[in-house]
C-alpha cells in the first residue's frame, strides 16, 4: 500500500484514504466544436503510460476531498513528490525532488 | 521427438534420461521475414500459426527474459467464452474451439478441462446482466445457462448459499465448456510446434528500439542482441506494449496495471469447477496439484512492478472465506503479480498501426490467457496477410477515434 502525502492536508496518509485519477495534465480540448475525432481520442483514451516517473492525478476522497497531483515512479511505485492541482509539472531533471 | 505412449513408455524404461530439448536456443540471424516481440503464449501462438498456416519459416520470437514469464505464467488459468458482444463472443468462442482441440494439434498435453465455469449473482443487477449474457451466448450458440442458488451449490457443494452472508449468492451462470488449461504447457506447446518449423525463439534478447526507413515503414529492430533487419513487426507485449510502442512513435489507448494472483498450500481435491464472482471480485479453482488458484483485483493505479497491494489480494481473501467458508484455515503459499494492458473498453486491440509493417496485438487486460489460441491464429492472420479476418476486424485501434468501441468494460465489470 502506497503511503500518500497529501499537499493540502499536508500529512501522509495510506492510499486507502485516496482514490487514483489517472495521468495528469491531460487537458480537456478548450473547443469542443472545434475538436477533430482524432483529438477527442487522444484527450479521452491515449495515454503515455510510461515505464518510470509518471505524472498522475489523485483525490483525498476520506480526507479533504481535493484532487491533487504525485509524480511516482511507476516500476519501483516510488513517490517523489506531490503538488497542488494546477501547479505546473515540476522539472525533476534539475533535482527538484 | 513425438509424445506417445509408446514414447513415453521407452523413455520410462531408460529412466527419462534421453528426452531431447523441446526446443532450440538460436542466436538472432541478420534478418528475418516477420518478428514478434514477445514469447508469451499469443506470440508464440503468432508464430506457430505464421509458420503452420502462412509457411512464413523465416521468422523469430524475441523475449526479453524467459518465454511464458510474463503473464503466461502467473495468470489463473481459466477458460471461457461468455461474453457479451458479437465481437468478443467472436474471438473468445473462435479461442475456445482451438482450445478443445490444442492438445492434439501441438501433441502436447495443455490440460485443457473443460469442468465449467459458475459465475455468481448477488444482486438484481448481476441477475440481469448475467441472463443478458445466457440469452445473448445463446443466440450465438455458445453454452450458458441461468442456474438458481440451490442448482449452483449443487453444481459446487463448497459454496455457501445461505443468506446471511454480506453478499448472499441469489443465482449463478453456467458455461460447462468453460473451465481450465495449464498455462506454462500453453506456452510451452506452441514453443515446441513453432521451434520445429523452424521458428527462431530468441530469449534474453530485449527490444530496444524500432528502426524505420525514409518512408516511416519499419525496417528492423534494435535488441540487446544487436540489430535484425526485418519488414514486418508483431508486438504482443501485454504491460509492456506501450514502452514497445513508444519506440516507434506511437501512442496507445493503454494503462498497464498490476493484477494479482495467490495461491493455498495443496490439499486433497474439493473443488471440480471454476467459480468467479465480479461483484465480491474473487475467484477459484484447484489445480492438479491440489492447490486453490485464487485471483484477486487490479491495484487502483499504473504500475510496472509485478506486485501489488496487499490489501487487494486480503480484500480477495474475505469474499473467498465467506463464499467458501471450508477454507478459512488454509495457509496461502505465494502470492504474485502481473501486469496487464488495459484498453477503456476492456477489449483488446489486434490490428495495423500508422506505421507501416508495425503490427499490435495487446490490450487484453485481466483476461488474456483464455483468447491465446484464437489471438495468436488471428494475429498470425493479421501479420501475414498485412490485413485483419473477419473476427479481428473488430478490434482495430481506429474503433477509439470512430467510437464503435466493443464496451465489455459495461458488459463484465472487473473480473475476466
Amino acid at each position: 500500500m502506497l503511503l500518500i502525502r497529501c499537499p493540502y492536508c499536508e500529512m501522509e496518509r495510506p492510499e486507502l484514504e485516496f482514490r487514483y485519477g489517472g495521468e495528469a495534465h491531460v487537458a480537456r480540448p478548450p473547443d469542443p466544436m472545434a475538436t477533430t475525432d482524432e483529438e477527442w481520442a487522444e484527450y479521452l483514451y491515449f495515454r503515455s503510460n510510461p515505464r518510470g516517473v509518471h505524472a498522475e492525478r489523485w483525490r483525498h476522497i476520506h480526507g479533504c476531498g481535493r484532487f491533487f497531483n504525485c509524480i511516482r515512479d511507476t516500476v519501483s511505485d516510488r513517490i517523489t513528490l506531490t503538488y497542488k492541482a494546477g501547479e505546473a509539472r515540476p522539472n525533476l531533471d534539475k533535482g527538484g525532488a | 521427438m513425438k509424445f506417445s505412449a509408446l514414447s513415453v513408455f521407452l523413455q520410462g524404461l531408460k529412466g527419462n534420461r534421453d528426452w531431447p530439448a523441446q526446443w532450440r536456443m538460436p542466436e538472432p540471424k541478420a534478418s528475418y521475414d516477420a518478428i514478434i516481440v514477445g514469447a508469451g503464449g499469443h506470440g508464440l501462438a503468432t508464430a506457430y500459426y505464421m509458420a503452420k498456416e502462412h509457411g512464413m519459416r523465416n521468422i523469430a520470437v524475441l523475449e526479453r527474459g524467459w518465454l511464458g514469464g510474463g503473464n503466461t505464467g502467473r495468470n489463473t488459468t481459466i477458460v471461457r467464452s461468455n461474453y457479451l458482444w458479437e465481437e468478443s463472443e467472436g474471438i473468445y468462442e473462435h479461442a475456445m474451439k482451438l482450445w478443445e482441440g490444442l492438445s492434439h494439434e501441438l501433441n502436447y498435453n495443455v490440460m485443457y478441462s473443460p469442468r465449467g465455469v459458475m459465475m455468481l449473482a448477488h444482486n438484481i443487477h448481476d441477475v440481469q446482466v448475467f441472463k443478458r449474457h445466457v440469452h445473448a451466448n445463446r443466440l450465438a450458440g455458445i453454452d450458458n445457462e441461468w442456474l438458481t442458488a440451490k442448482q449452483a451449490k449443487e453444481f459446487c457443494p463448497l459454496l455457501n448459499i445461505e443468506r446471511n452472508i454480506r453478499h448472499p449468492v441469489i443465482g449463478a451462470s453456467l458455461q460447462r465448456r468453460g473451465g481450465t488449461a495449464r498455462h506454462d504447457a500453453v506456452a510451452w506447446g506452441y514453443a515446441r510446434g513453432a521451434d520445429r518449423l523452424g521458428v527462431d525463439i530468441i530469449q534474453n534478447c530485449e527490444v530496444t528500439g524500432i528502426r524505420r526507413d525514409a518512408s516511416g515503414a519499419v525496417s528492423g529492430v534494435e535488441t540487446a542482441k544487436g540489430f535484425i533487419a526485418t519488414k514486418r513487426v508483431g508486438i504482443v507485449a501485454a504491460g509492456n506494449t506501450s514502452v514497445i510502442m513508444a519506440m516507434a512513435g506511437v501512442r496507445m489507448p493503454l494503462e498497464s496495471y498490476p493484477l494479482q494472483a495467490l495461491v493455498s498450500e495443496p490439499v486433497k481435491p474439493m473443488m471440480s469447477c471454476v467459480v468467479m464472482s465480479n461483484t465480491v471480485h474473487a475467484y477459484m479453482s484447484q489445480s492438479d496439484k491440489g492447490e486453490l488458484v485464487i485471483g484477486a483485483g487490479t491495484d487502483a493505479y499504473t504500475s510496472y512492478s509485478q506486485t501489488g497491494g496487499l490489501h487487494i489480494a486480503t480484500h480477495t481473501l474475505d469474499a473467498i472465506c465467506e463464499l467458501f467458508p471450508a477454507v478459512r484455515r488454509l495457509r496461502m503459499l505465494r502470492n504474485w503479480g502481473g501486469i496487464v494492458d488495459v484498453t477503456p473498453d476492456r477489449s483488446p486491440i489486434i490490428g495495423k498501426t500508422p506505421v507501416p509493417g508495425l503490427f499490435v496485438n495487446c490490450g487484453w487486460g485481466t483476461g488474456g490467457f483464455k483468447a491465446t489460441p484464437g489471438s495468436g491464429h488471428v494475429f498470425a492472420d493479421l501479420v501475414a496477410r498485412g490485413e485483419p479476418n473477419a473476427i479481428a476486424a473488430p478490434f482495430t485501434i481506429d474503433r477509439f477515434r470512430t467510437g464503435r468501441l466493443i464496451d465489455e468494460a459495461a458488459a463484465a465489470a472487473v473480473a475476466h
